[in-house]
């Protein structure tokens, strides 16, 4: 009898559709069913560090912006840490670090309130630069993208980051960098994420 | 601790990012090859959720939304069990679902088919798996629906299903399909998946076991999400 390997096999990833709203967003499809949505608050009162805004775009193959899409970060804390048990020390209460987001169905545009993240340390004692963890779907996307956001004023930290330099083409790298646009003295970052053409943004198979 | 990456995603099991028989796939798929990623703690952690979150009724989408009486439609159940890849249970679990009515209507304001809203029907649940993975819903069965692709494409019966396992790198949505019906084959949303045995994972069976005699008939559907090395990511030994 030869060895059985017995290992199950992944469901296989079915697109969000155009109404994932009614599941993960219902307000925005348009009805009040749940006591809180999920989602809409990343950080939390309590969390320290930088109160920061990011925003941006998804846009498709034809240059326009994807009005259906539905993104969900996850980051760390300011110092580095996931709220989860193996995410490297302690967080603030309240901070959850996990948030969802929807475009606006006339524009295209999202965006969130969050705190910056600090580093994290990476594989082999690397340490990874500032940056979220981005989750894209939508009505025709048949498996979930995933990218990450690094910020453009940690421009050291980003020099020596083991996952963009994994990034063997240097002008593809540029597209996981957001653009620091200040409003009312508050950071603002802007992060559009292209599905094609040129200037196609980077994501990873993780 | 011990932090040990994901099984490697089986993208061959998975559909691709382009579909031309999926038409709306062809301007959203991105073109360049993805970036390889070994796991990191940014990967390997996702967030965890309790019962604060949520509430006991929102996984009965027969009552959670009813105004002034039951929905319209087959009474069903639906349940069965998050594991992963090593057939481990995946606990405590968020699973959220969502789904046109028994006419094939969503209550989104972006559906205008023809087929009416049902006053007491919302569409929408979540519950978190019990810590042997276990979870399940009430509701009633979607009905089919034609969509814009082909002049004459029709959608199976089928309920959206969200689910995040422990770590980012399992987050999943995929769909839910009913046993013996015929418009699975026929669905290029389905059939862009590459694996037969793939596209056969995602049809809930008729569970006769399971059923409410007289009241509810059961659909099965287990969630398998990635699986978990359990030795070190790390390339030189420290512990373990």
């Amino acid at each position: 009898m030869p060895q059985e390997l017995n290992y199950l096999r992944e469901t296989a990833s079915q697109t969000a559709g155009p109404y994932v709203h009614i599941g993960l967003a219902p307000g925005a499809a348009g009805f009040d069913i749940y006591r809180e949505e999920l989602g809409w608050d990343i950080a939390g009162p309590n969390a320290g560090g930088q109160r920061i805004r990011v925003e941006g775009l998804v846009i498709d193959g034809m240059g326009s912006p994807v009005k259906d899409v539905l993104l969900e970060v996850w980051q760390a804390n300011s110092e580095g840490n996931y709220a989860h048990p193996e995410g490297g020390g302690e967080v603030e209460e309240g901070f959850r670090g996990w948030g969802r987001v929807i475009t606006d169905f006339e524009t295209g545009e999202w965006g969130f309130d969050t705190v910056k993240p600090g580093p994290v340390m990476g594989r082999n004692g690397r340490m990874m630069a500032p940056h979220l963890n981005l989750w894209i779907v939508a009505r025709g996307i048949n498996i979930g993208l995933n990218t990450r956001m690094y910020f453009p004023d940690e421009e050291d930290a980003n020099a020596k980051d083991p996952v963009i330099n994994l990034v063997e083409w240097e002008k593809r790298r540029a597209t996981l960098i957001a653009r620091r646009d200040d409003r009312d003295g508050k950071p603002v970052y802007r992060f559009d994420i292209r599905l094609q053409g040129d200037d196609e943004t980077v994501f990873f198979d993780i | 601790m011990t932090q040990a990456e994901f099984y490697q995603r089986d993208r061959r099991l998975q559909p691709p990012a382009l579909t031309p028989d999926y038409k709306t796939s062809v301007a959203r798929s991105p073109r360049y090859s993805m970036i390889s990623l070994q796991n990191s703690k940014s990967e390997i952690t996702g967030p965890v959720f309790g019962h604060n979150d949520i509430d006991p009724i929102d996984n009965d989408l027969i009552r959670n939304y009813a105004k002034n009486g039951d929905p319209v439609g087959e009474r069903i159940i639906v349940h069965g069990r998050v594991l992963d890849e090593n057939a481990r249970p995946v606990p405590n679990t968020l699973v959220e679902v969502w789904q046109a009515n028994a006419g094939g209507r969503y209550r989104h304001k972006k559906d205008s088919y023809l087929a009416p809203i049902d006053p007491n029907f919302g569409g929408c649940g979540r519950t978190l798996t019990d810590e042997n993975g276990y979870y399940f819903f009430r509701t009633v069965k979607p009905g089919a629906y034609p969509w814009r692709n082909w002049v004459n494409n029709w959608r199976p019966a089928h309920i959206h299903v969200s689910v995040f396992g422990t770590g980012f790198a399992q987050r999943l949505i995929t769909q839910l399909y009913f046993e013996g019906d015929p418009l699975i084959r026929q669905c290029p949303i389905v059939q862009i998946i590459p694996d037969p045995d793939a596209i056969e994972q995602l049809i809930a069976k008729l569970d006769m076991n399971a059923t409410i005699p007289l009241d509810a008939i059961a659909y099965k559907f287990d969630i398998v999400l990635r699986g978990r090395r359990s030795t070190l990511f790390e390339n030189r030994l420290e512990g373990n």
